[in-house]
């Protein structure tokens, strides 16, 4: 019986401990020294992640199931429960939670003096409603743990309450995520009417072979949410605006694995959920289109801005949008390419982020332009370390072989190729290197001095100048801060080196997608897997490694063409066709709520209308 | 007459989350457009309300006078709703915070005055 199953009380646990901590720093924090808050919430974070790792060694082997308080529906399908379930997918992406929030706190010791413990309790909550989120095995306790980690996430992002543009951003991302919220919460009304549960598991069985528009309607409402945590275009706007401004340890959890669990939430609804609904017949039709918008979109937008935060931000939108595109075929290989890419990707991009937060520390700006040749003022080892982190971590986005987020890539590509989608490997690789180039050009600039110093170019282009610092840490970069940084590189080239890591992958992949499997262990108790048939991908090839190759090299061009601009003959610059657009782009992206709002509902229209059978 | 009543509550709910909706999307105040996320929240209860409504149901508190047989309107949406509810007020008083900061900096909460997150 899974009642006596120890590991099953592992899970509550790996949400009630943060919520606790946080809870007891909010209460007595004020009173306690500094050092002891950053110590116990570090310590509550590596208990979580010691926790997360266990469950992963577990999950290899079988499901984790947990209801809570042992209420659980009965065998007549009657009665209700909470239940919580973990796979290797689910649990990883807690443990990737948990690892970021490490990492994050390891940078930002000591990092906010002034606002006492809240910086530590929000922390504390934000990770347990991601790991809430990912284990929940209910659509209700999704929009719980999904609020829960959307109310930590607002308030973190307005930390800077002395930053009128800080306190918007937030504004502008609670606002938006809410009334996704809501809709969300419609959906799951609309399903809970139709059905009666609100269980996954229950949900796969009782909506099984129902094709009713109403349940397409359903599914597009309670997927509104998820989609705007997942920064979908035309559901992106919050995310840039949100990651401008917010404290550059807390964008490492956002770009890391906040909008990925967006992805994730998705993915969980439908696999298990409605798998069998009239869904299925346009759901790739919707990963197709949305993620196609997104990664152009994003891409483009990448390579306009000049606040190296928000450049960063609109490459995590450009890669979301190339998960969804790769996640369109729909087969485990692909989702096990895409579940290395986000690993990879958590880690390189978190490490640029550090970057962009140290040189915000020792310049006071994050703007491309204000920050020309400024790394070559960062003096000894630590100008060192960081210019070589940050180009190596540049080089990984754009897929450099061994690193993690190349491998991904790769086998997603692969998964592409076989499953007919031939224009998948050369859009992966365009998209790559178009955000790659962006950030490759950066560097150039800030790191090298590489080009011409620009001066006064682009009055539109958003300045970085605004940024308050964020602390004042004395004459050196503290080595905490290099530390966490390198870490995070370290991690994403070790994960892709890790031996038949791909493997591993597309077993756990196969296993999150496997339905009937969820619904016997969450509702039988039968927590075994079935064992897995097949051929498994084998990690790097011969054939993966050049296309790796072709794409960083395309991402060099790119970032070299960007920063000697001028010296191209006058033919070659952009003409006035190909300005245009750009500042109608630049002008959709206004900053004002209202039209995010009515985005959102255009995004739903469209996601329903593809999603309509034909 | 019963089909009519029947859609009836759904028609108000779906009413007032497009009107919160539209608030928000017309709003030219802060204040204004954190009260029309309520309006809008609020229609997600009335719609919760609704789906677990029983002709002829009571209050499921179950006691002497209420038992397993007695007709009672479903406890779950009433649950949901008043998680909602929670939600709500965490994130309303949050927002109006945020919104307080604003004021106090920049002296207006006038969206288009606020124009310093374009892109």
């Amino acid at each position: 019986m899974p009642s006596a199953d120890t590991a099953g009380q592992l899970l509550p646990l790996l949400v009630i401990i943060p919520v606790l901590a946080a809870a007891v720093l909010v209460g007595v924090g004020q009173r306690l020294p500094g050092r002891l808050v950053g110590a116990g919430t570090m310590m509550v974070a590596v208990v979580v992640g010691g926790g997360g790792t266990a469950a992963l060694i577990i999950t290899g082997r079988r499901r984790i199931v947990s209801w809570l308080g042992d209420w659980r529906p009965g065998g007549s399908g009657t009665g209700v429960g909470i239940a919580l379930q973990a796979d290797q997918l689910s649990i990883g992406l807690a443990l990737l939670a948990a690892t970021l929030m490490i990492i994050a706190l390891g940078f930002s010791w000591h990092y906010f003096r002034a606002p006492g413990s809240h910086f530590h309790a929000l922390m504390l909550f934000f990770l347990a409603g991601m790991t809430g989120f990912a284990l929940a095995g209910d659509i209700f306790t999704m929009f719980v743990f999904f609020e829960m980690m959307g109310v930590a996430a607002y308030a973190l992002t307005g930390l800077k309450v002395e930053d009128p543009s800080a306190v918007q951003g937030a504004i502008n991302f609670g606002i938006v995520n809410s009334v996704a919220a809501y809709l969300s919460l419609i959906g799951i009304g609309m399903v809970y009417a139709h059905t009666g549960e609100l269980n996954l598991a229950e949900l796969s069985r009782s909506l099984a072979g129902d094709h009713s528009t109403f349940v397409v309607i359903a599914f597009v409402l309670l997927s509104t949410g998820f989609l705007v945590k997942a920064a979908v275009v035309p559901f992106h706007f919050w995310l840039d605006d949100a990651h401008a401004v917010a404290p550059t340890p807390v964008c490492v959890l956002f770009s890391g694995v906040m909008v990925e669990l967006g992805l994730y939430g998705v993915l969980r609804v439908y696999r298990i959920g409605f798998a069998a609904t009239s869904v299925a017949a346009g759901i790739d039709r919707v990963l197709l289109v949305l993620g196609a918008a997104t990664a152009v979109l994003a891409a483009v937008m990448c390579l306009l801005q000049r606040h190296l935060k928000r450049l960063l931000a609109y490459s995590t939108i450009a890669h979301m949008g190339m998960f969804l595109v790769a996640l369109s075929v729909g087969d485990p290989e692909s989702l096990a390419g895409i579940a290395l890419f986000v690993l990879g990707h958590a880690a390189v991009k978190g490490a640029l982020f550090l970057c962009a937060g140290i040189l915000l520390d020792r310049f006071g700006s994050v703007d491309e332009f204000t920050l020309w040749g400024a790394g070559q003022r960062l003096r000894g080892w630590d100008g060192v370390g960081v210019r070589s982190i940050f180009l190596l971590a540049a080089l990984g986005l754009a897929g450099l072989p061994p690193f993690a987020a190349g491998l991904g890539k790769s086998l997603a590509e692969t998964a592409m190729t076989e499953a007919g989608a031939a224009w998948g490997p050369p859009f992966m690789i365009i998209i790559s290197a178009l955000t790659g180039g962006a950030v490759l050009r950066v560097w150039l600039r800030v790191a090298v001095g590489a080009g011409r110093k620009p001066e006064g170019i682009e009055a539109e282009g958003m300045s970085g100048d605004e940024e308050l610092m964020e602390v004042d840490v004395g004459e050196d970069i503290p080595n905490r801060m290099i530390i966490s940084a390198g870490a995070l590189v370290v991690i994403g080239c070790a994960l892709g080196l890790v031996p038949s890591i791909a493997a591993r992958a597309t077993v756990a992949a196969d296993r999150f997608l496997d339905a009937d499997g969820y619904v016997a262990a969450v509702l039988h108790g039968r927590i075994g897997y079935p064992p897995v048939a097949g051929p498994v991908p084998s990690g790097w090839d011969l054939h993966g490694v050049l296309l790796s190759c072709l794409t960083v090299a395309a991402a060099c061009a790119v970032a070299a063409l960007a920063v000697l601009r001028h010296r191209l003959p006058g033919g070659l610059r952009p003409p006035e066709v190909v300005r245009r657009p750009v500042r109608l782009l630049r002008r959709v992206h206004s900053g004002r709520v209202g039209d995010y709002v009515v985005w959102l509902l255009i995004g739903v229209g469209v996601t329903a209308a593809i999603l309509a059978p034909a | 007459m019963i089909g009519f009543l029947a859609y009836y509550p759904y028609a108000v709910a779906g009413a007032i989350v497009l009107l919160g909706l539209v608030g928000i999307a017309i709003s030219r105040d802060l204040v204004h457009a954190v009260v029309c996320l309520s309006v809008c929240q609020s229609g997600t209860y009335v719609f919760l309300l609704a789906v677990g409504y029983q002709y002829g149901g009571i209050a499921p508190i179950f006691g002497s006078t209420v038992h397993r047989g007695t007709p009672v309107v479903d406890p779950v949406v009433q649950a949901l709703s008043l998680t909602d509810i929670v939600v709500s007020a965490a994130i309303t008083s949050m927002l109006l915070a945020l919104v307080i900061q604003i004021a106090k900096r920049r002296g207006t909460v006038d969206p288009d005055e606020l124009r310093s997150l374009e892109g």
